[in-house]
């Protein structure tokens, strides 16, 4: 396969640099050489351009029609994941109108006014009414992102104890999660990677002595009761990670020696996202890549990939080291009920440690 | 005996007191500094460039045995498969190559040097000597960079931004042993070679302009170089005392940036340093080092697309204006890196505010170049057209800076390959159309030939194309949340319907890759082979084409001309020719512009 596509491509460039050639050489019939621009070589660039303005416009549409429904722009699952999603769309949309005006602009011009001998250039050297415009447009138009975005990046960041989110701590190491619940009082007890006692099974380094801590609950697995604001206090034991949770718009680095903090307010449980009609498509669509692949491998004699079914992540988003591109952990949004049916079935930290 | 004393004489009487060693060697002459300056970074660039295809290979097809792995990577790729640890130093090394070693000393290193004496009407740089102490530190922090490939446990892998304290254990990654110090050594060696190199153009501009020549008279390209420089001496600097800090927290046990660390089943001693320190002084220098990219790259491409649209660049006091509100804003705005690393949200908000703020200086140069050509009589010079391309790609790539700017948008794009398809559009892609018009503008001047105008051609329409066809795709599965420096996306059955992009991007990458063995033929078979130059090829109005094609050293045979207009008096009404050369005196009656 990839010999075939090596040669393939070779194949490709080959052809293109021998038209392109003959396109060129077909310029400079009957002319000397002289290695500066003739008036043909001025029309044929300036075809170019018209041609490239085209290819960057067809890239365009052929990206948002055939990867457009990969970005999850529609399917946030909190509750301030569709205010980013709705400054995402209203800025992407500005981004393309202007785009597309610029770059007809530039190509179109540099096609009209392509040079031909005898032609002369107008002297036009500045002109402040349009230096204003072009300054007051965006100022405008940025004033109104930037004061949106900020509203939305203040209601995000600014989490309030008042809403009694549920605090969950996420615990980064090379090259796995870990996740810490406060237990029944919601608080997490203490917790240092200098206390850390792998021969007692303390692996985050929780405080024995501190009577928060008793209770806490250690997991390699996130539940998140649906509705209920949550409140990850984030830490590493060992180098950055970034817990990226893609599907909430949530991201924060785990910085050793630090907490850092970020809240969410799950809105979909995984039943539901799993039902929803993008979800069934693009789960759909995966599975059927991953059948082809599996007939691939079986063929040369390996195990098949098992099918793909949804389910909320975190990601490491921050390069740690050699196995970066493996560390995850699922996370379930459930109901309250199946939430505490499954809380109720975790060890405290007092009765895992070994003694 | 004696003939052998003759020929001996003979020789030194032709030479004069120049020897090989003095002319091609320990130069200092601005100008064989700039070749020096540009065969090294094309040097590096060749290897940086062959790095990215080998991790773009193995994201496309991951973990297949290839032949090219097995050749180039030896006990990297066993089978010839890629190695995790080895993906990540070719990204690391990678970007160190192509942001330092190419795109600031090769790109500013070759232009400023050759260009700032040139137009200003200047016989050397103000000092040769630091001249070419900086040219050879730049070689030496190369040679050193290419060293840390080969040693035992592997060249640094914690990403071009070396974040402690991934960087700073080696028991956390192979690469933070041996191969980051050396990595560190380099780069301090190549700050002290960009901080000579920018202090000396500094001065020569401020200093050494011929008379007439006052500062609004300047080029663009030496506007654009001596903010540069600028910004050089005010970021470099701080950079520099990361690496020295790190160093020490390295070596010598100090605790800048490390705190508090369990790693391999022990604790480490280090307690109150903090990662996010190291992260703020990078940044400091990290993000002006982007404007130090492609500031010359703007002013070159200034400059090319008035002489070739034959007209007068518009706002020129604007372009001014608007390079130095960037040089500003710049230096304000590198927490926009940061948004998510754990700082203070309300840092995030004045960041957020700045960064955007950044956007108007820079719509005001994409507006002032696209009217530039308005009405003109375009010369599709290839140095044009890669002029034209460098205005596509920075406005394609600057756009997409709206959402990384915003805080909030870039919560869930943050380390995505929204990122990648971002920097490598605005400052990657967009700095080496720059260098690459600088190129075929100025080769006559360099090497007193000209380049093939058709390999010139193919060279930038293929290069076009599979620009964006790299680059254009990456943004959207950014957004499908895939992050950046993962070995092999097969993890996760997620991504899996990102799989076929991958390719075709890869397959872009290929041809694009091909496309530049052809610029590497031209460029070097021009220098023996090329048409031979004349002394103004492209009609220009600058200084450095008053100069004979023959180098000399002290540039002008005879008095240094005298400066009496600005550069840009091309078809001025009033005039039989379509440009006037700085050197040509006010005609009577004529007005200078108010410019």
């Amino acid at each position: 396969m990839t010999a075939l596509l090596t040669i393939l491509v070779l194949v490709c460039i080959a052809i293109a640099i021998w038209q392109l050639v003959k396109i060129f050489d077909l310029a400079q019939v009957g002319k000397s050489n002289d290695q500066i621009a003739t008036d043909k070589d001025n029309a044929i660039n300036g075809y170019l351009m018209m041609g490239f303005l085209a290819f960057i416009y067809i890239i365009t549409i052929w990206s948002v029609v055939e990867l457009g429904d990969l970005p999850l722009l529609s399917n946030a699952a909190s509750e301030h994941g569709a205010q980013i999603d709705n400054l995402m769309v209203i800025s992407l949309a500005v981004i393309f109108i202007v785009q597309i005006i610029t770059q007809f602009l530039l190509h179109y011009f540099a096609y009209k006014y392509k040079g031909e001998k005898g032609k002369t250039a107008l002297f036009y050297a500045d002109n402040n009414t349009l230096e204003f415009i072009w300054t007051v447009i965006p100022v405008v138009v940025l004033s109104g992102l930037i004061i949106y975005g900020l509203f939305t990046w203040n209601t995000i960041m600014n989490v309030s104890e008042d809403d009694d989110p549920i605090v969950v701590e996420l615990y980064a190491q090379q090259f796995s999660w870990k996740a810490r619940y406060g237990g029944a009082d919601n608080t997490l007890g203490k917790a240092n990677v200098r206390l850390i006692d792998i021969d007692r099974a303390n692996i985050l380094g929780v405080d024995e002595s501190d009577p928060n801590a008793q209770d806490d609950v250690i997991v390699s697995e996130v539940h998140l009761p649906v509705g209920r604001p949550v409140l990850f206090k984030i830490r590493s034991q060992d180098v950055l990670h970034s817990a990226y949770m893609p599907h909430f718009r949530a991201q924060m680095n785990c910085v050793p020696g630090m907490v850092t903090q970020f809240g969410f307010t799950p809105t979909i449980t995984t039943a539901e996202m799993r039902q929803t009609p993008d979800m069934i498509d693009k789960v759909a669509k995966i599975n059927k890549i991953r059948a082809e692949k599996s007939e691939e491998l079986i063929a040369k004699g390996e195990q098949p990939l098992e099918r793909y079914e949804f389910d909320y992540l975190i990601l490491c988003n921050k390069i740690c080291g050699k196995s970066h591109y493996n560390m995850q952990m699922n996370i379930i949004v459930e109901t309250q009920e199946e939430f505490d049916a499954w809380m109720k079935e975790q060890k405290t930290f007092k009765n895992s440690l070994i003694n | 005996m004696s003939a052998h004393a003759d020929t001996h004489e003979a020789h030194a009487e032709h030479h004069h007191k120049e020897t090989f060693m003095t002319k091609y060697i320990f130069s200092m002459d601005h100008k064989m500094i700039a070749k020096q300056y540009l065969i090294t970074g094309t040097l590096m660039g060749i290897i940086g460039v062959i790095m990215s295809l080998m991790f773009r290979i193995q994201i496309a097809w991951p973990e297949e045995p290839n032949v090219i792995f097995e050749a180039l990577l030896g006990k990297w790729a066993p089978g010839g498969v890629m190695d995790a640890d080895i993906y990540l130093a070719l990204v690391t090394i990678h970007g160190t190559i192509m942001v330092f070693f190419v795109l600031t000393a090769g790109l500013s290193g070759t232009f400023s040097n050759l260009l700032i004496p040139l137009q200003i009407g200047a016989r050397d740089m103000a000092s040769g000597f630091l001249n070419m102490v900086s040219y050879w530190l730049f070689f030496i922090s190369s040679v050193i960079m290419l060293i840390s490939l080969f040693v035992e446990a592997g060249p640094a892998a914690a990403g071009w931004t070396i974040y402690p304290p991934l960087s700073a254990l080696p028991m956390a990654q192979g690469g933070s042993g041996m191969g980051m110090t050396l990595w560190l050594i380099s780069m301090a060696i190549f700050i002290a070679s960009s901080l000579l190199g920018s202090l000396n153009y500094i001065v020569t501009v401020i200093n050494m302009r011929t008379k007439g020549m006052s500062m609004t008279r300047l080029p663009l390209t030496i506007w654009a170089f001596f903010v540069t420089a600028i910004i050089g001496v005010v970021s470099f600097p701080v950079l520099l005392s990361a690496a020295l800090l790190l160093i020490m927290d390295r070596s010598f046990g100090t605790s800048f940036f490390l705190s508090d660390i369990f790693i391999q089943g022990e604790v480490l001693h280090y307690q109150g340093g903090s990662p996010v320190l190291f992260e703020h002084l990078f940044w400091f220098l990290g993000h002006p080092e982007v404007y130090i990219v492609i500031l010359p790259a703007m002013g070159i491409v200034s400059e090319i697309m008035a002489a070739n649209s034959r007209k007068p660049i518009f706002g020129y006091r604007a372009m001014i204006a608007s390079i130095l509100a960037i040089a500003f804003l710049s230096t304000i705005v590198w927490g926009h890196h940061m948004f998510v690393s754990g700082m203070n949200p309300f840092l995030g908000s004045v960041f957020t505010f700045t960064t955007l703020l950044i956007a108007i200086p820079s719509a005001v140069k994409a507006f002032n170049w696209i009217t530039t050509i308005w009405k003109g009589n375009i010369q599709m010079n290839p140095a044009m057209v890669f002029s034209i391309g460098f205005v596509s790609t920075f406005i394609t790539g600057g756009l997409t800076g709206i959402i990384l700017g915003d805080s909030a948008l870039d919560i869930n794009v943050h380390d995505t390959y929204f990122v990648i398809a971002h920097f490598h559009l605005v400052m990657g892609i967009s700095a080496i159309y720059g260098m690459f018009a600088g190129i075929y503008h100025w080769y006559p001047k360099m090497f007193g030939r000209m380049m093939n105008k058709n390999l010139g051609y193919i060279h930038f329409w293929i290069t076009a194309i599979s620009a964006y066809g790299v680059f254009f795709p990456m943004h959207f599965i950014g957004m499908a949340g895939l992050p950046r420096r993962y070995y092999t996306n097969s993890t996760f059955p997620l991504f899996d319907d990102l799989a076929n992009t991958n390719v075709i991007i890869t397959v872009f990458a290929l041809i694009g890759g091909a496309a530049q063995l052809i610029y590497l033929y031209n460029f070097f078979t021009s220098m023996f082979y090329g048409k031979r130059a004349v002394k103004n090829p492209w009609k220009s109005t600058t200084l450095e084409w008053t100069t004979e094609v023959k180098h000399i050293h002290g540039n002008w045979k005879g008095d240094i001309p005298h400066v009496y207009r600005w550069p840009y008096d091309y078809s001025k009404p009033g005039h039989d020719v379509d440009f006037v050369p700085q050197n040509v005196p006010l005609k009577e009656g004529e007005e200078e512009l108010q410019h």
